[in-house]
């Protein structure tokens, strides 16, 4: 069993010696993807399923490619092909997927909790949460905690100040559980509608209204989207309201936080949550991330797929070493 | 057929009967299907002809009373019926049932009510009113036919599962029905405030990325029902109360005179939302589990009387309806059979005197919807529960009398549970036979 069990359901759960892990795991692999040819044999013969019923572009993509850079074989399943809209549960579409005996799925679901629900079920394959519903998305909060290990030298004690829509977002919930465990200053902040502020502190948050309080002396600010597909969704009077106030901005940033670096999962809206200025700029490491994300997407499919399967470990045979000598034919 | 009535001599046990007060050592004497006599051990000596039931090591209380059940028959058969449901009933000490009008078509007419009379008179085995509709198909647009619905045998009226959220709807409903006489037992929810909620608003909600229901929602809703019945003197029950806040507004409203009563279910003096982590579909409920304060606050309003009476919002579901994601998951779970030893859990705790848990499962829920039943008095029915405090089980689902199996207290040790139960003088529960 790998050192943090069979599934990756979220940070919540997870320890720091594991995240450091992880986070180390993923160091080795950033240099892969800078490599003429970009693939190392680690996971040849492993299947990863990416079950991806809702929509996704850049995470979708980022675990495919981690796959392949693995080796690994990559099926991607989405939501419109899939049995779930001809009224299958996601219990049997995933059964039905593990028949196929895959090493790891990956799944994304718009309900909290879905990624659980088939680690429940599932009796072989690995399950990676890929973002459950509003409850977490461990696999970008890794690679935030990547991006900013590698631009501060340690996560450890930062001043982190989470901008936007924090009620609606599992990528604050696990990016909070992350940073909490490493000491660091977790500052939301939001229109009092979304940042509500027991819950919030009972996550182990400063809660904040306003951003100039919010920003002093932060090391990060991590800029949100607003979710406005539907206007009972729509917690602010309207988007231009919000962006006067709470959009993130050179002139606000270098005032209250002058050295601060900027992070953004995406997608992003220039001008209305993060102007082009900051999004481009020297602070920016949006795209950094990106990057990342496929580093950490490899080292979680290592770390689970490499698992030997049970018929493996009773003939004994060897889990690959990590792998990173390049393709023998290349 | 013999024109004497059978006689039966219920000897040796605790008889506990709040509505009259009594707790003691007696003997009861059983004529056909009432109840002929009371009294001290060794009365009933020279009474000739008596077939003996022995009670010894047993309470005996009154037939318990559940003015809160889903039976699911017409139209969901596969989740409950009236006869699978009664058997749970008895099982469970139940004697008397009330089950809501959430059927398919909905008990807003006289045809319906009365087919699931006649399905409970087949069964054969507990008492089971229905609750007909406040509002024609719960749609909480128009008023039901409530005349029709009482004489067909409707004792109140319930839009379960729903609100009645529009207010004048709802003024009528309770002025209208000074003609029957029959109390609204209301789902009190605001459903924008609660909109897509499927557990309790905390900081657990926020945590678990769930959408919540705040406590307001359902108090918001106490609390016009409460200016309601004080504007018509028309009777409200409140169904499931959940919330401290919702106590705090029944109490002001009581000593102001105003005419409501209210339930609480066992789970939510039982469990707080805490039980929902996980992803557990069996802790969905709707009221939803609350925070510890209220949960503690239940126990307190129902040992102080606040809270009238305990129902078990008995709801049975499938399981493929809880084997899916949490927030695509059915709402509710069994509780004929989990009732009373939850109840008895708190009498050991010292939450409930004794006396008062009976009372809370008998009399009382009797007189939140004017029935006569919950009393041991001379010439009641003859509804009465054996209950033995010692026993316990550990929860399986091989010990659910009902057709679905959906509860979170598999694993739990239940101690106190009924041992026998009679309905009008005839044994429809032995757990010997049972072999249990």
């Amino acid at each position: 069993m790998s050192m943090i069990g069979r599934h990756l359901l979220g940070i919540n759960g997870l320890t720091r010696e594991q995240v450091e892990y992880l986070l180390t795991t993923a160091e080795q692999f950033v240099e892969v993807s800078t490599r003429n040819v970009k693939k190392v044999p680690t996971l040849r013969g492993k299947t990863v399923i990416n079950l991806f019923l809702e929509a996704s572009t850049r995470t979708r993509s980022s675990f495919e490619i981690a796959g392949k850079r693995m080796s690994a074989d990559v099926v991607n399943v989405s939501g419109s092909s899939s049995s779930t809209t001809k009224g299958e549960t996601l219990i049997d579409t995933a059964l039905t997927l593990e028949s196929m005996d895959p090493d790891v799925v990956v799944i994304r679901h718009a309900s909290s909790g879905a990624a659980h629900l088939i680690a429940k079920h599932l009796t072989r394959a690995s399950v990676i949460n890929a973002g459950d519903g509003l409850h977490e998305h461990p696999s970008q909060a890794l690679l935030d905690a990547l991006t900013m290990r590698q631009a501060f030298g340690t996560i450890e004690g930062l001043t982190v100040t989470i901008v936007g829509d924090v009620l609606r977002s599992r990528v604050a919930r696990s990016n909070i559980h992350l940073l909490r465990l490493f000491g660091c200053s977790v500052r939301v902040v939001a229109p009092p509608t979304l940042a509500k502020k027991a819950e919030f502190e009972a996550l182990g948050c400063q809660v904040f209204y306003h951003m100039p309080e919010a920003l002093e002396g932060a090391d990060v600010v991590m800029s949100l989207r607003m979710k406005h597909e539907y206007l009972k969704d729509l917690f602010v009077p309207n988007l231009d309201e919000y962006s006067r106030k709470y959009i993130v901005s050179e002139p606000m940033l270098a005032r209250y936080a002058p050295n601060c670096k900027v992070l953004a999962p995406g997608p992003i809206i220039r001008g209305t949550e993060i102007t082009s200025e900051v999004a481009d700029g020297p602070r920016s490491l949006i795209s950094r991330q990106v990057t990342n994300g496929v580093a950490v997407r490899m080292a979680l499919l290592y770390v689970l797929g490499a698992r030997r399967s049970d018929a493996a470990r009773e003939r004994d045979e060897e889990i690959e070493p990590l792998g990173l000598e390049a393709e023998a034919s290349s | 057929m013999s024109s004497e009535p059978q006689r039966l001599l219920i000897q040796g046990g605790r008889v506990l009967d709040p509505a009259s007060g009594l707790d003691g050592a007696f003997d009861i004497l059983v004529e056909g299907q009432r109840i002929a006599a009371v009294d001290k051990p060794g009365q009933f000596t020279g009474v000739g002809d008596v077939q003996v039931l022995s009670a010894k090591g047993l309470l005996v209380t009154p037939g318990l009373v559940d003015i809160h059940v889903h039976l699911r028959e017409p139209g969901q058969e596969w989740k409950e019926t009236v006869l699978t449901g009664s058997r749970a009933a008895v099982a469970g000490g139940f004697t008397t049932v009330c089950c809501m009008p959430n059927t398919k078509p909905v008990n807003d007419a006289a045809s319906v009510t009365e087919f699931i009379l006649e399905q409970a008179e087949r069964a054969n085995l507990c008492r089971v009113h229905p609750i007909g509709a406040i509002t024609l198909g719960l749609k909480g647009e128009s008023l039901a036919p409530y005349l029709e619905l009482a004489e067909a045998g409707c004792v109140a009226f319930s839009d379960d599962g729903r609100p009645v959220t529009n207010s004048a709807i709802m003024r009528k409903a309770l002025e209208y029905n000074f003609l029957t006489g029959a109390v609204l037992t209301v789902h009190e929810e605001d459903l924008q405030l609660s909109e897509g909620f499927s557990m309790n608003e905390s900081a657990r909600s926020v945590k678990l990325g769930l959408k919540g229901m705040p406590d307001a929602a359902e108090n918001v809703m106490i609390a016009r029902d409460i200016e309601l019945a004080r504007l018509t003197g028309g009777r409200v029950h409140f169904c499931h109360v959940s919330t401290a806040r919702g106590v705090t507004l029944i109490r002001r409203a009581k000593e102001d005179g105003i005419p409501v009563t209210a339930e609480v279910l066992p789970h939510n003096f039982t469990l707080d939302d805490s039980a929902v982590e996980g992803f557990d579909t069996q802790a969905k409920m709707s009221m939803p589990l609350r925070s510890p304060e209220d949960v503690a606050a239940m126990a307190k309003a129902l040992q102080e009387g606040v809270i009238d009476c305990i129902a078990s919002d008995h709801a049975p579901h499938e399981a493929d309806s809880k084997n899916v994601e949490f927030d695509k998951a059915s709402f509710g779970i069994l509780g004929l059979q989990t009732t009373l030893p939850l109840t008895l859990a708190k009498v050991r705790s010292g939450e409930f005197t004794l006396m008062r848990a009976i009372e809370a499962l008998t009399v009382a829920p009797a007189k939140c919807l004017n029935l006569s039943a919950g009393t041991l008095a001379k010439g009641a029915l003859a509804d009465i529960t054996f209950i033995d405090l010692e026993r316990s089980i550990t929860l399986e689902p091989k010990h659910i009398r009902s057709k679905s199996k959906n509860t979170p207290f598999y694993g739990w040790e239940l101690q106190g549970l009924a041992a026998k139960t009679m309905v009008g003088g005839r044994l429809v529960f032995d757990s010997e036979e049972a072999g249990e």
